[in-house]
């Protein structure tokens, strides 16, 4: 990816800059080098501290017993609470994701609803306000289901916005064709639009798996037993929390990034079975009508027809990915998109026209 | 309803809010600067710098933030003396300011890269055919191009910011929301469900503008192509 970053910001380099770029290299990499060996420094040698090197600190904190203790147990009930919350999550977010699709308007609101204020509270408060309140009622491991739940609610709305943006991203010619076979809308959604969208999430959901176990960390702060609060007593035994946190942070930080790798890999493989842009963003879409520019990295990535000629049209992409308003309702016809009357060639008098700041539209000047 | 009025006389929640303000305002501050220093290092053709900021990103992005807040209070403060004032409250405040800030910037730079992405190679091109040179084409074509492109990922990472405000709990920073809540809970569980609605509604009434702002200026700048 920074091969092609660079290509695009940078010429290909002559000899007298090739020798720069050297000599800069070397330099930033021996800065880089010296905050090393000062932060080791530092650990080595804290002020009024003890040497946090010292294998006195990281034995106790690496050792058989830690692991059977402690960060073995810790991982199992973090493993656990991912593992439910995301299937919890992925059936939760298909059927209000749907739900926010199909034509009854009341059932549209109701899920819409429900998705916008899951997206808005953190994760934090729900976990703090579930743990309590299930212990109020008295029901068995209060914070183990406290954690599920929140992040059913949160990741499962995200999803279900992913599946909704996913069917807003296919071209028209989808819907168009599924209608023109003679299927309903419902069924033209069931059946074409959300098998596809569901392709296109899947980078963007395995992301959203790392956020979900990342988030279970969360749980420490309500008393959950996972990995981090195992670590965190552990740490508090034998006065070594850094060391401990450190251990724990490894554990988490390789999980994750294997997860990363998967969803890495994936766009390439499901671009092939969709229409809609399969590329997962870096943020989760948790702004109101999800605006993401998923479309435009697609657009911008696309082969030009004809050795790179201008297109007469846009490659119109509806969905809510803050290129149109209300698209639901637009329509894009062969070479005119009304939603971008600036550049367009006017249908009915061959003439390039465009609108003014005032919104009057006048003629091309450069036509006259 | 009585409810909702006796908590708000007996509990300051505007007062917590306005620390979650706080921490967001300051945090996004650092991290838009670090943001801007790492992906200015990521796209640079010096392959230590590129490595480098690569490496941060990678690890923020796998790391989860309670660990970070976890850490900036038992492990940078009371193993590695790391402090910023004699007064606890102050200190954990700045302790929690920068790990929301080391965190948040890995998303800033991720947010800034993809905006860069939506720039197509031809623009680079035709700048290059014209004649102007790097800083021409980085200042008058590119940049402009990949910052429209870049606000829907950014004002997606502004509001995770201002969620994830809430983990400051973490490194006990004692005044803010969620502390509050958890606080509230104990001494009135009576009114559980009214409290957590005060503070649920709360966070969509700051979430919702900056969303339809978010999405608003994304629309109105982004660019057609």
């Amino acid at each position: 990816m920074a091969a092609n970053e660079s290509a695009l910001l940078f010429d290909q380099p002559g000899p007298r800059m090739l020798r720069r770029i050297k000599i800069i290299n070397w330099v930033a990499a021996i800065v880089f080098v010296a905050i090393a060996v000062l932060i080791i420094m530092r650990l080595h040698n804290p002020p009024d501290g003890e040497n946090q090197l010292s294998w006195e600190l990281w034995k106790p904190a690496l050792d058989g017993e830690a692991w059977a203790d402690f960060y073995l147990p810790g991982l199992w009930a973090t493993l656990r609470a991912t593992c439910l919350a995301v299937i919890g999550a992925v059936v939760f977010g298909l059927l209000f994701g749907v739900g926010r699709l199909i034509p009854n308007a009341v059932v549209r609101g109701v899920c819409g609803v429900v998705i916008e204020f899951c997206r808005a509270v953190p994760v934090l408060i729900m976990m703090i306000f579930f743990w309590r309140w299930f212990a109020f009622m008295d029901l068995p491991s209060p914070a183990y289901w406290a954690v599920v739940i929140s992040l059913v609610l949160y990741n499962g709305s995200v999803v279900a916005e992913l599946v909704r943006s996913g069917v807003g991203n296919l071209p028209n010619g989808q819907h168009e064709a599924a209608v023109a076979l003679g299927l309903t809308r419902t069924q033209s959604l069931l059946s074409v639009e959300v098998p596809q969208a569901i392709y296109a999430m899947m980078p963007a959901a395995v992301t959203q798996l790392v956020v979900v176990l990342k988030d279970t960390a969360l749980g420490s702060i309500i008393m959950y037993t996972d990995l981090l609060q195992e670590s965190r007593r552990l740490g508090s035994m034998y006065f070594n929390i850094l060391q401990t946190l450190v251990v724990a942070g490894v554990v988490y930080f390789i999980l994750c990034w294997l997860l990363s790798r998967l969803a890495e890999w994936l766009p390439v493989r499901m671009q092939q079975r969709t229409m809609a842009p399969a590329e997962p963003e870096p943020v989760a879409p948790i702004a109101i009508l999800d605006p993401s520019n998923v479309n435009q990295i697609a657009v911008a990535r696309e082969e030009r027809p004809l050795g790179g000629s201008q297109r007469l049209y846009h490659v119109h992409h509806r969905g809510t990915n803050a290129s149109i308003h209300n698209w639901r309702r637009t329509r894009y016809t062969q070479g005119y998109d009304e939603t971008q009357p600036q550049s367009q060639i006017a249908r009915d008098g061959h003439q390039h026209h465009h609108k003014g700041r005032n919104g009057r539209t006048r003629p091309d000047p450069d036509m006259q | 309803m009585e409810g909702f009025i006796s908590l708000f006389q007996q509990y300051n929640v505007p007062a917590a809010f306005l620390v979650n303000l706080e921490l967001t305002f300051w945090s996004a501050l650092f991290s838009a600067i670090l943001g801007i220093v790492l992906v200015l290092m990521r796209i640079s053709p010096i392959a230590s710098m590129r490595h480098v900021a690569g490496g941060y990103v990678e690890f923020f992005k796998n790391m989860p933030l309670t660990i970070i807040m976890v850490f900036m209070v038992l492990g940078a403060f009371a193993q590695l003396k790391l402090s910023f004032s004699d007064n606890f409250e102050t200190n954990f405040f700045w302790l929690a300011v920068v790990g929301l800030s080391l965190y948040t910037a890995a998303f800033v730079c991720e947010s800034l890269r993809s905006g860069i992405n939506t720039v197509p190679l031809g623009q680079a091109e035709a700048a290059r055919a014209m004649g102007l040179n790097f800083m021409q084409s980085a200042t008058l074509i590119i940049m402009p191009q990949a910052l429209r492109g870049s606000v829907a990922p950014l004002g997606n990472t502004l509001i995770a910011l201002l969620k994830n405000s809430t983990v400051a709990a973490a490194a006990s920073v004692a005044t803010e929301t969620s502390s509050l809540m958890s606080e509230m809970i104990e001494f009135r569980p009576d009114v559980i469900i009214q409290i957590f609605l005060i503070f649920a509604f709360g966070y969509v009434i700051l979430i919702i503008p900056i969303g339809l702002l978010t999405t608003f200026l994304s629309n109105k700048l982004a660019v057609r192509r």
